[in-house]
């Protein structure tokens, strides 16, 4: 029996969630609403980054290139990223930042769990690690989620505010991709399952909205990824073939 | 306490299985939750534990520094609590 | 045991022993200010994060720049052991009542920045906190005992990006040596200003806070910092910086030191930046904390 072979697009795309993700992530260093909060934003950013790079990685030797994490991070236009749109747009309000960990950390852990026992063996290392960290983001989105929801009447609204303003960009999670080791469609009841719990355990409700069209699996994005990768890949890309 | 802060934790940290929980650190959180997943955060950056501990400082009873003589000193002259206090003649083991 | 008879045999004051008032208040004003240092030089290298230029210096540095806020809260909880909170603390720094070290006044113009905070505001940061891992206050000793400790790694990686830099292309070069010049004597303006101007450090020094002079610990960066210097190839802007045999340290030039009380005074780069920055984070966050007070207010009700 030969081992079905992981499409480079699939991995390079679940790379390039959690590196966009992290990139986010990392503007909340020094500007969580307390100390302790910094720290841990840090440390989701941190597990984010490690996941891309282990996945960027992965994707270069899959497609044969020979291009390091380095060069898939900093060397691709916005028009060959292949992340979600849910990951790309700003979050500078902590409650959207919520909201959209909490989706997203909790399709993470469907998907990586569902890889750790892939047959591709290199996927499922950097998943069966990778599901234990997310577990983590997981859990910190559910509490502050229970604590927004159900704090004060200004945090309840502006949890539901974000919950509003991230659901159009949920869809997208669960674009079929049936040559993927896993499906994404398949994991939609059980992810939404999970993150409806919290939702209604924090006293907000699950928002009835139309789906963005999306594209980002496609290379088509909002404006906001071109601005992130301007900042990001500037300084790589101003001083070619260097070390850093 | 200020009502303004959330509350103080004191933050015990396991460092391996076998070993004691020892003070760390403290820490502000909302709730006993929070001050874990905070501890956790904060004290564990650097797997410096297997297990952790948070308490609410204002829940911790104190010896009072001014009572140290009484407390203390009286175990001062107890010296045959300790093995060293004994001889033992030569020749002898395990004892 | 009496305040006075701890420090003469070296002893550790904690915190509900009698101890002076001034003493109290010199604590808390000391590790207040080193508190506020370690949150707002958060800052300038936090500027670098979105763009570092690999992704493994990316994570290095999310993974310092964390630890500077780890380092903070340490801080700011042994400034409560004697009776501070730590929202009066964040008051002071946010209105100005309450200084941070002015080396952070200074903007991070380039990637190099980030390896010359690392290797030269680092290293002057750990020879000043070296001699304070036995500070005569027990709870600031150990917390100084673990931000010392992760603090090794810091200095370790700013010297590596500069000496990446300093092998790499000219441009990189240059880059290195720019941010060295730069920050090399705000750097050395970090241990205060010399000793026979330094009205508070005898008080300092008799209480065990302070173990050796602002000058002393100058001289001993300076005469570490030389052979990393050399071993980088990056040359120190200071054309009077030679070994004397004699004294068996470096001499070095003369310090502006009307810079550093300009910056001081509010006149720097960054001030307003610094402190706005940190307000708005501090305003924005103001409803996560309410709500999360708020939700455990409601717990304890229920379970009351």
């Amino acid at each position: 029996m030969t081992t079905p072979v992981t499409p480079a697009g699939f991995v390079l795309g679940l790379a390039d969630d959690a590196l966009v993700s992290a990139q986010r992530m990392g503007w909340w260093i020094s500007r969580a609403p307390e100390l302790e909060e910094d720290l841990a934003l840090a440390n989701i950013g941190l597990d984010q980054l490690g996941q891309a790079r282990a996945l960027l990685t992965y994707a270069g030797e899959l497609e044969g290139t020979g291009r390091t994490e380095d060069d898939l991070a900093y060397l691709r236009d916005d028009r060959d990223f292949r992340n979600v749109w849910l990951v790309e747009r700003p979050q500078t309000d902590f409650g959207v930042t919520i909201a959209r960990l909490l989706v997203f950390a909790t399709w993470q852990s469907e998907l990586y769990a569902a890889l750790a026992s892939s047959a591709d063996l290199t996927l499922a290392g950097v998943a069966g690690k990778a599901v234990k960290e997310v577990a983590y983001h997981v859990d910190h989105a559910r509490l502050w989620t229970l604590r927004l929801g159900d704090g004060t009447e200004e945090s309840h609204r502006r949890m539901q505010d974000a919950l509003d303003a991230e659901w159009p960009y949920v869809e997208e999670l669960f674009v079929a991709d049936p040559d993927a080791p896993i499906d994404p469609a398949t994991l939609r009841d059980a992810v939404l399952g999970r993150v409806g719990e919290v939702v209604a355990a924090a006293t907000l409700t699950v928002p009835e909205v139309a789906p963005s069209v999306g594209g980002g699996r496609r290379g088509l994005h909002t404006e906001h990824l071109g601005h992130l990768l301007a900042g990001m890949q500037h300084l790589h890309r101003s001083h070619p073939g260097v070390t850093w | 306490m200020s009502s303004r802060d959330w509350p103080l934790w004191e933050v015990f940290v396991r460092p391996r299985r076998g070993l004691s929980h020892v003070h760390a650190g403290s820490l502000h959180a909302p709730d006993a939750e929070m001050a874990l997943r905070n501890a956790r955060d904060v004290y564990t950056r650097r797997q410096e534990g297997v297990s952790l501990w948070v308490v609410p400082s204002a829940e911790i009873v104190a010896s009072d520094p001014g009572e140290r003589d009484a407390f203390f000193d009286p175990a001062e002259d107890k010296v045959y609590r300790h093995p060293t206090f004994y001889d033992v003649p030569e020749g002898v083991q395990h004892l | 045991m009496r305040f006075e008879d701890l420090l003469a045999g070296d002893g550790r004051v904690e915190p509900r022993d009698e101890m002076p008032d001034a003493y109290r208040r010199t604590l808390v004003r000391q590790i207040a200010q080193h508190a506020h240092s370690e949150i707002i030089g958060m800052q300038p290298e936090g500027n670098w994060i979105s763009r570092a230029p690999s992704l493994r210096r990316k994570a290095i540095l999310m993974a310092k720049v964390q630890d500077e806020a780890g380092h903070g809260l340490y801080l700011y909880a042994a400034a409560e052991t004697l009776g501070v909170d730590r929202a009066d603390l964040l008051d002071q720094l946010h209105t100005g009542r309450q200084k941070y070290s002015s080396i952070f006044n200074y903007p991070t113009l380039t990637w190099a920045d980030v390896g010359a905070i690392g290797w030269l505001v680092d290293g002057a940061a750990i020879v000043n906190q070296v001699p304070l891992c036995r500070c005569s206050y027990g709870p600031y000793a150990r917390a100084m005992v673990r931000v010392c400790k992760e603090e090794s790694f810091h200095q370790r990686q700013g010297f590596e990006i500069l000496h990446t830099l300093a092998h790499g292309s000219p441009a990189q070069h240059a880059m290195a040596q720019d941010a060295v010049d730069r920050y090399w004597w705000p750097a050395l303006m970090m241990f205060g200003p010399p000793d026979d101007d330094s009205p508070n450090s005898a008080q300092s020094m008799a209480w065990g806070i302070k173990r050796f002079s602002n000058d002393e610990l100058r001289q001993r960066f300076v005469d570490m910092t030389v052979p990393q210097a050399e071993a980088l190839g990056l040359t120190l802007p200071d054309p009077d910086l030679r070994w004397n045999d004699e004294r068996g340290h470096h001499d070095f030039g003369e310090i502006d030191f009307t810079e550093l009380y300009e910056v001081v005074r509010g006149n720097g780069p960054c001030n307003a930046d610094r402190i706005a920055h940190k307000v708005r984070a501090h305003e924005d966050g103001a409803w996560v904390r309410e709500a999360a007070a708020a939700y455990a207010a409601k717990r304890e009700a229920g379970a009351a």
